[in-house]
């Protein structure tokens, strides 16, 4: 994919001296994703091992115990429900954000108060924990979807304004000055050249703020349990744990785990490889 | 000769600095005044800080005059437009987004001189003029130095400018791969009859791609001469530059 094509470095095949296979373990060694799952095998065996050793399976619940149970709530539709009501929350919460910090950093771009504005807005909120707001977004909006969706949107926002500033700032002035030779302006020089020329740190940013809103949302949902009569799944893993169904509250965090897995192998890396790798912009 | 294509009229430039708590101006060019007929091929050459890139910014549109005025075609310049296509020295003047045949497409499209099936047909014309055909679908990073400055100078065909704005576009490449795109562009001239505006720092650049050299002296930017091109002058080139002082400064002449 990243193969140059400089006419002076191809190579012809009276260049090659020696080709040889490489041995199977080594073959296997170089795929990271085959080194990956062993580390995965290796800490589901000491889990395994352990608790069985421990068997007390009130504190500590086994691997296997954990399977039955994720399958158990899967088959049963709880956990399914409770995931899908997460992840619902979850996306209206990030594209809120994301929405308006787009709109923030823009509005930085276009002079040195709004510039100011952000880096004020974000020294002061990006230390705050979002969910510290719970308590007064619960006094404004109520229980509810909303109170949910002001804490994620204020967890995305502030990492996601910051990286984007930083990747328009970082956009070359040649390239500014290309966009503008075009006859390029306002919204559609946003569009065609600074968000795309700015992807990369824009992606970073994406990813910051799907970390930090996922985190937030199972918090909230711990703290504050059912909303609108579905919980989600923080709400499944608080629940579990008051009746002692300790391989459920297990099985909610694989849960959690799974999903930011997927999120990142499923979204991010396929988003990564179309775009900023194979345009060999890589960070 | 015809009304001239572009007229440079007692041009001075400023900069501003407001770093401090003081309000500076700074002037890099001086009271230039010049004019160029169609098809010209006019060099700027100076040192640093002869104000020569500022200057071709200014006719680019990217810096407003300080004093004077230039007029393109009897219409004062007022900022960037595609009638006057950039060319720079930096390798990033590419869209990494999008590919060789991209770039020149989006180009066409985004600055309205073509859409959709016409303007591919264009982009694919002006690749195969700078021999590019082979790399059309690849993506720049995946592209030499020398083959993205030819990208450039195929996507800045392709949008026929009025003017063709040079930035020192070859000042970045390796001696060789200098000289081919100085034949090549030469070979484009003959069959295109561009009007070129090209920034260089040096003379040997200036005589072999000019028609016409402009001399800048520096601090500030001021019209020192401006001289027919012709191999025989590069002794009186050199002593325009560099006066008594030859030894001081080097021509840079890689």
């Amino acid at each position: 994919m990243t193969d140059k094509i400089y006419d002076l470095e191809v190579i012809t095949p009276d260049q090659v001296v020696e080709q040889m296979p490489l041995p199977l373990w080594q073959r296997i060694y170089e795929k990271a994703s085959l080194r990956r799952l062993l580390i995965l095998v290796t800490l589901l065996i000491i889990w395994q091992s352990y608790s069985t050793w421990l068997n007390n399976s009130l504190l500590f619940p086994s691997a296997s115990e954990t399977m039955a149970a994720l399958f158990d709530g899967l088959r049963s539709g709880i956990l399914v429900d409770r995931i899908l009501t997460s992840l619902g929350v979850l996306l209206l919460g990030y594209a809120v954000g994301i929405f308006i910090a787009i709109i923030m950093a823009v509005i930085a771009m276009t002079s040195k108060l709004g510039r100011d504005l952000l880096t004020t807005l974000t020294a002061m909120f990006n230390p705050l924990p979002a969910i510290a707001l719970l308590p007064v977004a619960m006094l404004w909006i109520g229980l509810g979807t909303g109170s949910l969706v002001f804490v994620l949107a204020h967890s995305v926002l502030w990492s996601f304004s910051l990286n984007t500033l930083a990747g328009f700032d970082g956009v070359s002035p040649t390239l500014r000055m290309v966009g503008r030779n075009y006859g390029l302006k306002g919204l559609p020089y946003v569009i065609h050249i600074l968000i795309p020329a700015a992807f990369p740190s824009i992606l970073t940013g994406l990813r910051l703020g799907w970390a930090f809103a996922w985190r937030t949302l199972i918090a909230a949902e711990l703290v504050f349990g059912v909303s609108a009569g579905s919980g989600g799944l923080g709400w499944y893993i608080y629940e579990n744990k008051n009746q002692l169904e300790i391989a459920s509250v297990f099985a909610g965090l694989s849960s959690v785990i799974m999903i930011g897995l997927v999120v990142e192998y499923l979204v991010f890396r396929v988003i990564e490889a179309k775009t900023v790798r194979r345009w060999g912009m890589s960070i | 000769m015809n009304s001239p294509l572009l007229q440079v009229n007692n041009v001075s430039l400023d900069y501003e600095d407001t770093s401090g708590n003081t309000k500076c101006r700074i002037t890099v060019v001086k009271q230039i005044s010049f004019s160029l007929a169609q098809s010209e091929r006019c060099m700027l050459l100076g040192a640093s800080g002869s104000g020569k890139s500022t200057l071709l910014k200014a006719i680019g549109g990217y810096i407003k005059p300080a004093r004077g005025d230039i007029i393109l075609d009897g219409k004062p310049i007022l900022g960037p437009g595609p009638d006057r296509v950039m060319m720079f020295q930096e390798f990033d003047q590419l869209l990494p987004w999008h590919t060789v045949l991209g770039n020149v497409i989006f180009a066409l499209e985004v600055s309205g001189k073509a859409r959709g099936s016409q303007a591919r047909d264009k982009a694919r014309a002006a690749i195969s003029k700078v021999k590019l055909e082979r790399v059309a679908e690849n993506y720049p990073h995946q592209l030499s130095g020398g083959m993205k400055q030819r990208v450039a100078l195929a996507r800045a065909l392709a949008m026929e400018p009025q003017i063709l704005l040079m930035d020192e576009p070859f000042a970045a490449l390796d001696a060789l791969t200098r000289t081919q795109m100085q034949e090549e562009l030469l070979q484009l001239w003959e069959s295109l009859r561009l009007t070129l505006i090209f920034v260089t720092h040096s003379i040997r650049e200036a005589l072999t791609l000019g028609s016409r050299i402009l001399i800048l002296s520096p601090h500030p930017g001021r019209l020192q001469a401006d001289i027919e091109s012709a191999p025989t002058k590069e002794t009186m080139i050199h002593d325009i530059l560099f006066g008594d002082h030859s030894s001081e400064v080097n021509s840079d002449d890689r």
